[in-house]
């Protein structure tokens, strides 16, 4: 058996080798349910069941959404110019963190309520893109591997984060406990659907997907930071400003990052602690790779994991079996795409 | 006697190409057979096949007689095939030692027998030639060094028969001479040789036999001694294929002037003060023996990076600002050295590597927005205006031949109408076919009044293009002779180093010149 290279890609193929993936991962995740005594076409059911069949699980659902669509993005953008932000987490909390300082200031609590939002979601942005500009900084200046500074640095921000929350940005109402300063109410974004979490931070995260498809479709810029993904040498041949293209880059994946915990703590939280994100940075690496680096196929791969997440919680209570078969079908989806997206690119001989 | 390899009625097809048709051949002992063939000729696929890594369609590989397996390496190489790839197979972070015995040994043992390992490949090191130092780690080996490992690496594994993918590819052609003397002396012995190759001179100094392939045939088998070059190229390409000749021009004003430029290390050999100038209309040549400065020079006026002193002038006005967009906006076009690595982004459709280094060009961008339409427009025109084959506007470019992907290099560069260009090896690796077309076009620009900045390994070439030829020697560039005084032996001795000869010439060239301006 031989595999040869794909002269194109059919749009056909583009779309079924994700649905198919998917449909791979859940048969082999189905036998699993089925060691752990259950019937696996119960299981699904119930999972569907659970994010979808109501009213309560929908908007869950799209809420439990709305942050992975943000890390997905802010990981697909970089990796697609082969910048490895692995420090999506840190900079998740980095942003919710300003969001909270930022509601400090004067004139937050009492401006109108689209400025004070529109202004703590830049705060956000700036502090997450401001934490990746700095392995950034190293790398284009001294050549240190962004895998391991990104990675770290989640640590350093999650720490300071903590350090902050028991400090000067504690909350003197919140009995002792370790967590923020509220989001003032001015700068909280209004619910979609009444008597839910659903907020209006998914319209948000939805429009900048499809504004990033844009960018790197359409834009010199989107151009030139593919051509840096793919082969820097070849775009340097062809006057692409390497560094400049990384740094902005930076700015945009760390911006989307920070957004994702911006909009998470004015939204959802409304203050921030330490456990305000089950790990929505490091799920957005798979979800970009999930998506294989589309920035619309980033919102499918956010609703995928969303619907396992929220789904099989419910089916767990129903069913006895643990929860962390939505962790296990959602590994097992992205490996079951690594190998679909190999095959969009090449064709099995014999 | 039985051959000791017959290749018997071999056929592969790919979809619907047919690589191989009824490919026959044999391979006597101790003989250094030459298979000829343009890029695409089949000679690749065919031994891979002998080598086990494709299964034939039909036909049979027999060894001393006796037929192999088909698709089964460990096979070929337990009958003694060794097989030394264009692109080597070795891990570069293991030593040589290492690497020639991977694989030699059975996974379970524990211990590896190091002491015999070494003696063994100093012996065969001492006995054909080829001297290595077995601890030395490949990463830091130059790439003739490595080609010796892959060499020794067969020899290792008790080849009989060595089969050697285009060994020259990627050699000087004085790392290319010292192969061929071994190759030579390892078949004294009674080794026998295979070698694919696509240049006329090395089968003509290095082989025994030659076989022709074209479109996947044999059309010809002939002793090297009864054939002559000119008759190996009618063979290989199927017509005869001249190339173009440049005609004399009288030379413009300076369009490219460096005066003294100085540069250190950027990953490629130094610059060491530097000087040139290039007419409207003329063709300078640049020789050297590779790593004397040539991919430094060509970045440098490329607009890749700035030198640390000394100018460039284009046009009589110093080049503001180094880079890429200042490069071709100043009128340079540009040929980069390595195709793959620098010319294209094979992963990108043809039309975004086409607009990708006019990006800034108001006829491909709006206020940071591409451009598509036009951006397209241009690209179909454009394959067609160059004759570029295989490519459709958003097809990837890396599924093109080296040639037709030189062809779209040139249509991208020359459609911008440089008035100044510059080629680094421009034909590197391309058939003979390909050859004439990259100088057809090159002649071209020289007539429409462009100047012409050839830097080539290739004296053939260099000779039958430029105006005026100098030598590039350790960062430094000899005085530049008329073509008319070029030959071997001037250019061997430019290329060494030893330029007291170009200098009379070159002075008497430029009273000349002066005397006919009075």
């Amino acid at each position: 058996m031989r595999f040869e290279r794909r002269e194109s890609t059919s749009a056909t193929l583009t779309v079924l080798a994700p649905l198919g993936a998917v449909a791979a991962a859940l048969v082999v995740a189905g036998i699993l349910i089925a060691i752990a005594g259950a019937n696996a076409i119960e299981a699904y059911g119930l999972i569907l069941r659970g994010a979808f069949g109501s009213r309560l699980g929908l908007t869950e659902t799209l809420t439990r959404a709305t942050p992975l669509i943000l890390t997905g993005l802010a990981a697909a953008v970089a990796f697609r110019a082969r910048l490895w932000n692995i420090g999506g987490e840190g900079q998740l909390y980095l942003g919710a963190l300003a969001v909270t300082a930022f509601g400090l200031l004067p004139g937050v609590a009492t401006a109108p309520a689209p400025v004070a939002i529109l202004a703590c979601l830049i705060a956000g942005a700036v502090a997450g893109a401001a934490l990746l500009l700095v392995p950034v900084a190293l790398k284009l200046r001294f050549g240190v591997d962004e895998v391991v500074t990104t990675l770290l640095l989640n640590f350093v921000a999650i720490l300071f984060v903590s350090m902050m929350i028991e400090g000067s940005l504690k909350d003197p109402l919140a009995f002792g406990w370790p967590q923020s300063v509220p989001v003032p109410d001015a700068a909280l974004l209004p619910q979609l659907v009444d008597r839910s979490r659903l907020h209006a931070g998914l319209l948000v995260a939805l429009f900048l997907a499809v504004a990033v498809w844009w960018v790197q479709s359409r834009t010199v810029f989107g151009m030139q930071s593919r051509a840096t993904g793919l082969n820097a040498r070849a775009a340097a041949f062809a006057g692409v400003p390497l560094g400049r293209t990384l740094t902005i880059v930076a700015c945009l994946s760390g911006g989307l990052a920070g957004l994702a915990g911006a909009i998470e703590v004015m939204g959802v939280k409304g203050y921030v602690t330490t456990d305000l994100s089950p790990n929505y940075g490091y799920s957005g690496i798979v979800i970009a790779m999930l998506a294989n680096l589309n920035p619309i196929g980033v919102i499918a791969a956010a609703l995928f994991s969303a619907v396992m997440f929220v789904g099989a919680d419910s089916m767990s209570r129903a069913l006895g079996i643990p929860s962390y078969i939505a962790d296990v079908t959602v590994a097992l989806a992205l490996l079951t795409m690594l190998v679909a997206i190999f095959l969009t690119q090449y064709r099995v001989r014999r | 006697m039985t051959p000791v390899l017959e290749l018997d009625g071999i056929t592969k097809r790919f979809g619907s190409t047919l690589a191989n048709d009824d490919v026959s051949l044999h391979l006597e002992r101790g003989e250094v057979v030459a298979l000829l063939g343009e890029n695409g000729a089949g000679k690749t696929t065919l031994m891979s096949i002998l080598f086990g890594h494709y299964t034939a369609d039909a036909g049979e590989v027999r060894v001393d007689g006796q037929a192999l397996p088909p698709g089964r390496s460990r096979a070929a190489i337990h009958a003694g095939v060794g097989m030394v790839h264009q692109h080597f197979a070795l891990a570069a972070n293991l030593t040589v030692l290492e690497n020639v015995m991977t694989g030699t040994e059975p996974l379970w043992r524990l211990r590896s027998d190091r002491a015999s390992a070494r003696r063994r490949l100093t012996d065969l090191a001492d006995r054909f030639g080829l001297p290595v130092n077995p601890d030395a780690r490949v990463s830091d080996l130059s790439v003739g060094e490595r080609q010796r490992v892959e060499i020794l690496k067969a020899l290792y594994n008790e080849a009989r028969i060595l089969i050697l993918d285009e060994p020259t590819a990627v050699l000087t052609t004085q790392q290319a001479e010292g192969l061929f003397a071994t190759l030579r002396e390892m078949a004294a012995k009674g080794l026998s040789i295979i070698f694919i190759s696509h240049k006329l001179n090395e089968v003509m100094s290095a082989s025994d036999r030659v076989v022709v392939l074209r479109g996947g045939r044999v059309v010809a088998e002939r002793a090297t001694r009864d054939v002559t070059k000119g008759e190996l190229a009618e063979l290989m390409v199927g017509r005869a294929v001249v190339r173009p000749k440049r005609s004399p021009l009288r030379p413009g004003a300076v369009v490219l002037e460096a005066l003294d430029l100085h540069l250190s290390g950027k990953g490629g050999a130094p610059l060491r003060g530097l000087d040139f100038h290039l007419r409207a209309s003329e063709t300078l040549g640049i020789i050297g023996v590779s790593g004397n400065g040539q991919t430094t020079l060509a970045g440098v006026v490329s607009g890749l990076y700035p030198p640390e002193s000394g100018t460039l002038h284009v046009r009589g006005e110093p080049l503001k600002r180094h880079d890429v967009a200042h490069a071709i906006a100043a009128g340079i076009g540009r040929i980069p050295e390595d195709r793959h690595a620098e010319g294209v982004l094979g992963d990108m459709a043809t039309w975004e590597n086409v607009v990708l280094e006019r990006l800034w060009s108001p006829e491909f961008s709006r206020r940071g927005i591409v451009r598509r339409k036009p951006a397209r427009d241009a690209t179909t025109r454009l394959l067609a205006d160059y004759d570029v084959r295989g490519a459709r506007v958003d097809s990837r470019v890396g599924l093109l031949s080296g040639g037709n992907m030189q062809k779209l290099i040139l249509g991208r560069v020359l459609d911008a109408k440089p008035s100044i260009l510059v080629a680094a090896q421009p034909s590197r690796g391309l058939d003979e076919g390909a050859i004439a077309d990259v100088h057809r076009r090159l002649i071209e620009v020289r007539a429409r009044g462009a100047g012409i900045l050839l830097i080539s390994e290739d004296l053939d070439e260099v000779i039958a293009l430029s105006d005026r030829i100098c030598a590039i020697v350790d960062g430094r560039l000899s005085p530049a002779i008329p073509v008319e005084h070029a030959d071997a032996r001037l250019l061997g001795l430019m290329m060494a180093g030893d330029w007291s000869a170009a200098t009379d010439i070159a002075n008497d060239a430029d009273r000349m010149e002066t005397s006919d301006a009075l």
